[in-house]
């Protein structure tokens, strides 16, 4: 789409636009391409000796047990965010789309949390699963389950699901519960005649028509997962233990800050920068003239 | 979207449920309509009933972090330490958040007052809030308004920034503000986070939404292109630009990795980094309900940010995913 009325100047438009192209150029473009050249050199943690060495760190990337356990962490991880806080968010926004009163106070209770930065939900969490004085954990060991995410790795991923689907399920809710109310009212009347109960509609007339906004929200989720979730996992387990939680964009910082491995680091960025564009190919392509809002 | 019927309809609904105050007046013809159409399929009780309950549980469960939270942040340490602490306030509020905000937790690390932190906090936040929108505004004005050479390559290098999180890149932006000396000072925070294309997207849609007329009209009245900006593109854009707002300062209060990164002077912590640091010698050197009380502290502006301005809360969710 173009406008037709335009103005003219030779310096106004570039003038207009230094900013914002200053600020991408420095802190955007350059490290991008540092971090795609970084990831093609050997250095020693000092930077005094470095080595061209092609796609090797990219070949010892996939050859690094390690980062293959990182990638399987990050995929269970994903898909619980996802698979959970869709589910839950679709619960909810289902029963809030059905009630007549105090509608707009459940919604009102329920988007808040989409305010809390991650790394407050982690500790948050954390404090209720501390195995010595979390509540919750003190519930858990009364009904005889043993738990202590500082020690084990299952737990402890339970633990950052959790924080990381809570802080998630008011934004998958708002989006739900919009979908759900721009679903015409006379399809579900139409089903409702036909003796159709409110089970059956859901199943064959609600899920059907609101899985464009499913889509969408499962792209958006999985990106959360991969990328945004970073503060949760560095504050509630710092990647631990035993790297039960070391996704892959914590691994990125792991090995990149604490290891010092530049060239290794910077190759698993290069790898996390083709899934974003990956992902972001997918939102667009598939999703995005689909969506009802 | 389907098409423009259903988008306003979606719209009116969206927003119908935003300010408490307006809420009941917006409700009642709401309810009416709804209660008819409801009343055209069938009425329930019982599901009724159980969707209450559904929501109620819900809610509570999602509530219980912070409510917990609130009640750690009342008690004195030695009760929060007592597994299970008690699950009723305790009397030490005001003595805990005077304390935090005004010395710091001192137990393990040394640390600033948690009011330094949150004034860090706001500033970062709202820097990164209105330096968004205003470089956005500028390019998005010139990339709709003007042709000039090379603007394709412009909005094709804003653009490309939409796929490349922080976290992807932090080692070497790190290095870029290092080698520019701006670790530990407020455009280090902000600066490498106002890059983003989101914005400038959101107001180009908008821009191309503005009737033709506007800008001939201003042309014939002789008005330049700056003055039409600041009077007409400007003004018009005034929904957007609140909506943008809230969730940019959501988003700047929040940030994590990147303050992480670039402070390393107690007095520069966001509150967000703050707690961190302050959970960072294990739990025996913790003073928990200071840490709570911190944590209380750095949600509550967000929280109240999201809730005061619930309309534009949503509509700016719901324009920056588009």
């Amino acid at each position: 789409m173009e406008k037709r009325a335009r103005f003219r100047s030779r310096w106004l438009p570039y003038a207009l636009i230094a900013p914002q192209l200053a600020i991408t150029i420095v802190f955007f473009f350059l490290p991008a391409s540092q971090a795609l050249y970084q990831s093609l050199l050997v250095q020693d943690a000092f930077g005094t000796n470095t080595q061209f060495v092609w796609f090797e760190n990219f070949q010892a990337l996939f050859h690094d047990e390690d980062y293959l356990r990182s990638f399987r962490v990050t995929a269970v991880f994903s898909v619980l965010v996802a698979g959970i806080g869709l589910s839950v968010s679709l619960v909810l926004a289902v029963f809030a789309d059905r009630v007549l009163r105090g509608a707009a106070v459940y919604k009102t209770l329920l988007i808040w949390p989409y305010a809390v930065a991650p790394a407050v939900a982690a500790i948050l969490w954390l404090f209720l699963f501390n195995p010595t004085l979390g509540v919750v954990a003190h519930w858990l060991k009364g009904l005889g389950i043993p738990w202590d995410p500082l020690l084990d790795g299952r737990d402890a991923l339970i633990m950052v699901v959790i924080a990381a689907v809570w802080k998630q399920v008011s934004y998958n809710f708002l989006f739900f519960l919009a979908g759900l109310q721009s679903i015409p009212k006379s399809l579900i009347e139409a089903a409702a005649i036909d003796g159709a109960g409110p089970v059956r509609r859901f199943a064959t007339i609600v899920f059907p028509l609101l899985s464009p906004t499913t889509f969408f929200l499962l792209v958006v989720n999985i990106v959360y997962a991969f990328f945004d979730t970073f503060a949760i996992i560095d504050a509630a387990t710092s990647g631990g233990p035993a790297q039960a939680t070391q996704i892959l964009v914590y691994k990125v910082y792991a090995d990149g800050f604490k290891g010092l491995d530049l060239g290794g680091s910077a190759a698993q960025s290069v790898v996390l920068m083709a899934i974003v564009v990956l992902l972001t190919f997918v939102q667009f392509r598939y999703v995005e003239r689909k969506v009802q809002y | 979207m389907s098409g423009p019927a259903t988008s306003q309809d979606t719209d009116t609904r969206m927003t119908g449920w935003r300010i408490p105050g307006l809420v009941l007046m917006q409700l009642l013809p709401r309810t009416w309509r709804k209660s008819r159409r409801e009343g055209m399929i069938e009425n329930r009780p019982v599901l009724t009933f159980v969707s209450h309950v559904v929501l109620a549980v819900g809610i509570a469960i999602v509530a219980l972090p912070v409510y917990i939270t609130f009640v750690a942040s009342t008690l004195a340490v030695d009760e929060v330490l007592q597994a299970p602490m008690p699950l009723i306030p305790g009397t030490h509020l005001v003595e805990n958040y005077g304390k935090v905000l005004g010395q710091g937790v001192s137990s393990n690390v040394t640390s600033a007052p948690v009011g330094r932190m949150m004034l860090n906090s706001l500033i970062t936040a709202l820097v990164i809030a209105f330096g968004k929108i205003a470089i956005s505004l500028l390019s998005a004005f010139a990339i709709v308004y003007f042709r000039f050479p090379l603007r394709g390559l412009a909005f094709w290098m804003i653009f490309v920034t939409l796929m490349l999180p922080v976290e992807v890149r932090i080692l070497p932006t790190y290095k870029v503000v290092s080698d520019l000396g701006m670790l530990d000072t407020y455009a280090g925070l902000t600066l490498p986070l106002i890059a983003s294309a989101t914005a400038t997207f959101l107001f180009r849609q908008f821009f191309l939404t503005i009737p033709d007329e506007l800008a001939e009209a201003a042309r014939i009245d002789g008005a330049g292109p700056m003055r039409f900006f600041f009077d007409v593109v400007v003004p018009l854009s005034r929904p957007n630009i609140a909506a943008l707002f809230v969730i940019l300062f959501i988003y700047g209060w929040n940030q994590y990795l990147w303050p992480l990164l670039v402070t390393t002077d107690e007095s520069m912590y966001t509150t967000v980094i703050g707690i961190k640091r302050m959970i960072a010698g294990g739990d025996a050197a913790t003073e928990w309900n200071l840490v709570m009380a911190t944590a209380m502290l750095a949600m509550l502006p967000p929280a109240l940010v999201v809730l005061l301005m619930q309309k534009w809360f949503v509509k700016g969710l719901v324009d920056s995913e588009k």
